[in-house]
């Protein structure tokens, strides 16, 4: 006879840590199974987690969790013809303590994550891959596993299995994966001495600093390229949507070289030694692609969800706070012995009025427009460049004629369009 | 029959070792740990000797925290008990003070015979058996690749690998045996197993309830110098046109006579 447990979390990720934490914290018998290694050895992450969501299910984890360094300055590049325009932010706030953000590795960080489960009295199992969920009728009932008797029952399923996520395709709570709705994501990390990194990214010892770069940095694809300072390395990775990386036949390698072989980039990179290669796809679809949310006995988490506001770099987070309101439901349900789907709903009831489901119906209609409109990817960024340059340039012209010179490189695909581009981003990013 | 199987936590094979600043160590830091392979086999056998004769087999380590993974993943597979000899390890490549305190709480339990690797992938010293035998003035039979017991009779039939041959040999028991690849195939725990293994209890013991000084495996070497080995070379690139870069390249492998 197999083991019944209360709940079962799927993936020891942000999203089924963060379930699994709050159901065993309320005294439900858990157990997370994870393919990997250990937690963290299969998750990418270019590397940033914020402190808030974190904190609310570590309060003050920056304490003891294996941080990298804080965020204390994020930059902007906006790279096309040779030429970067960087806009910086070093907010006051953001290096002091408590800090907004953190760079982690998270190889380190999700094993410290599960381990806080773990003390919690979940149960992790390592090394073990969920092959189905066991269903009886419409109701999930519990998991196979890869192992010999390797069954296990529970009241209440907690799909937190990744991007991919085989198992809620099986249970036709998701679609196929399209082309148009990922991003297909390449990440490196380099080895760095801290002294180096504090040098080339002039910051002193315990700062960090972000970097999203748009336009060449991706070669025109709609995405973005980043580098983020670690404590003796440095993250790096680039983005794009996969249909343009298939339309284009670029190799996901091919765009992670071109971006380290820029000059702004090449520099500060030299003499690194590369330490980890990993390719992974980023859910980029949004609101459109939510899947069926809850079912009898189960809910979806975290990526497995496409919870992802790629805009804005946010996934952990978001992992992080729909793990958070699964286990809450799951808690709830368990109190009142009903696991029904309604019973469940308040899983999404809880997205529903929380950042996560607005967040993602506000930019819900961004990225169709960005697709349709590769030139704000393609050109925009180096024709500022081009303009900013123009500027700067002292040679005996009249700033008049300056002027106008700025706005026939802006104008170079016509006064209107530029005009419509910008009054139409607007839209569907306000 | 009591079987013990003496296990070793090693770092995982694919780590990339990096030697310490000091140059005595390597870097512990992000390091994974397993099982030293080739205790694995020795578990295996232990498994498939109960499941033969019956009773009962007790996995043991001696080393830091950490080194418990090794012996739960022993219990996973079916191991019955465990036992942790509290002790750092860190420095030392002493396979002898290992065996030395591995003699002394083997002395407060019983057994009819004793497993173990025939050596441990991180120091490669392949001492620890023959040691733990001398300890315990018991026979041993090292790089065995076949075994079968005969419990009433009191005695083993072993097969060990030497260079292009085999060697059959007939041991009493209680023996050391320590176990080479092809003696079996270790079993992939079952998820019984490893739940199981993950809320057993494991008693600690400390060197000093064995009746030892200090908090590190007496050590009778010294680790003078650690170096890595030597970098390859960088090779060579040509750049240019082809007709002119394959001109060159053939040259250079007549040259080197490899054409
Ligand atoms: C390159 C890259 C950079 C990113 N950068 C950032 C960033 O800077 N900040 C940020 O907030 N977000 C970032 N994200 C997004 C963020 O990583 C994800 O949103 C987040 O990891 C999602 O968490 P999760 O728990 O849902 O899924 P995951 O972290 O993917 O975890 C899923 C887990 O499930 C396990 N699993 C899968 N299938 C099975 C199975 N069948 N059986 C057992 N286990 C299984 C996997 O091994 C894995 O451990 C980035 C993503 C990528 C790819």
């Amino acid at each position: 006879m197999a083991e019944k447990f209360d709940g079962i979390v799927v993936g020891a990720g942000p999203a089924g840590i963060a379930a699994a934490l709050r159901m065993a914290g309320a005294g439900m018998k858990v157990a997370v199974i994870e393919r990997g290694e250990y937690p963290g050895s299969k998750n990418v992450m270019g590397g940033i987690l914020y402190r808030q969501p974190t904190e609310e299910l570590v309060p003050r984890f920056y304490e003891e969790a294996p941080l990298e360094r804080p965020i204390t300055e994020s930059r902007l590049w906006l790279m096309g013809d040779g030429n970067v325009v960087s806009i910086g932010c070093r907010a006051a706030a953001f290096a002091e303590e408590p800090h907004n953000a953190y760079s982690v590795l998270r190889a380190k960080f999700d094993q410290w994550f599960a381990s806080k489960a773990v003390e919690k009295g979940a149960l992790v199992l390592c090394e073990t891959v969920v092959r189905d969920c066991l269903t009886e009728g419409d109701r999930v009932v519990g998991i196979r596993t890869d192992r010999p008797q390797g069954e296990l029952l529970a009241d209440v399923v907690v799909l937190a299995d990744g991007v991919n996520s085989l198992l809620a395709r099986e249970l036709d709570m998701r679609e196929e994966i399209r082309p148009d709705r990922v991003a297909q994501a390449v990440k490196e990390v380099i080895s760095l001495p801290p002294g180096k990194i504090e040098d080339r990214f002039n910051i002193e010892r315990g700062e960090g600093v972000s970097i999203e770069a748009i336009g060449d940095a991706t070669r025109g694809l709609v995405g973005t390229a980043w580098i983020y300072t670690n404590r003796d390395s440095i993250s790096i990775g680039v983005g794009g949507l996969l249909e343009g990386v298939g339309h284009r036949r670029l190799r996901p390698n091919d765009l992670i070289e071109h971006f380290k072989g820029l000059p702004p980039v090449r520099r500060l990179i030299e003499g690194g030694k590369t330490e980890e290669y990993l390719a992974h796809l980023i859910p980029e679809g949004g609101y459109r692609s939510l899947p069926r949310l809850v079912g009898k006995g189960v809910m979806v988490v975290g990526d497995a969800a496409m919870l992802v506001n790629g805009l804005h770099r946010e996934g952990s987070n978001m992992a992080m706070i729909s793990g958070k309101f699964a286990g809450e439901a799951a808690v709830e349900a368990w109190k009142r012995g009903d696991f029904s789907r309604r019973s469940l709903e308040a899983y999404v009831d809880k997205l529903k009025d929380s950042f996560i489901i607005k967040d993602l119906k506000k930019y819900s209609r961004a990225l169709p427009f960005f697709e349709r409109n590769p030139h704000f990817f393609r050109l925009y960024p180096g024709l500022v460049g081009r303009a900013v340059a123009e500027f700067l340039t002292v040679d005996g012209v009249p700033k008049r004629e300056k002027q106008a010179r700025i706005f026939d490189i802006l104008y170079e695909r016509g006064r209107w369009n530029l005009y419509r581009d910008l009054y139409n981003a607007w839209r569907v990013l306000r | 029959m009591e079987i013990v199987v003496c296990v070793k936590q090693v770092p995982d094979t694919e780590t990339r070792i990096k030697i310490d600043p000091a140059g005595k160590g390597i870097v512990r830091e992000g390091i994974e740990y397993v099982v030293n392979p080739y205790d694995e086999f020795a578990i295996e056998e232990a498994l498939v000797l109960k499941e033969k004769h019956g009773g009962k087999v007790t996995v043991i380590t001696a080393g830091p925290d950490r080194a418990v993974d090794a012996l739960r993943t022993a219990l996973a597979m079916g191991a019955d008990e465990a036992i942790h000899i509290q002790a750092s390890q860190e420095d030392a490549v002493d396979s002898i003070g290992a065996a030395e305190v591995m003699a002394r709480a083997l002395k407060e339990i019983p057994f009819d015979i004793i497993l173990c690797g025939k050596q441990a992938v991180d120091d490669d010293n392949a001492a620890f058996a023959p040691a733990l035998a001398e300890f315990l003035g018991l026979p041993h039979v090292t790089v065995v690749t076949g075994l079968e017991v005969d419990p009433e009779a009191g005695e083993a039939q072993v097969v060990r690998e030497i260079e292009g041959a085999q060697e059959h040999i007939t041991t009493s028991l209680p023996a050391v045996i320590a176990a080479q690849k092809g003696l079996n195939e270790p079993r992939y725990p079952a998820l019984r197993g490893i739940m199981q293994a993950k809320r057993k209890k494991i008693p600690v013991s400390t060197l000093a309830d064995l009746g030892l000084e200090g908090e590190t495996l007496p050590a009778r070497t010294e680790v003078l110098s650690m170096m890595p080995p030597p970098p390859r070379e960088g090779g060579e690139k040509y750049e240019g046109e082809p007709e002119e870069t394959v001109a060159r390249l053939i040259k250079a492998l007549q040259a080197e006579k490899l054409v």
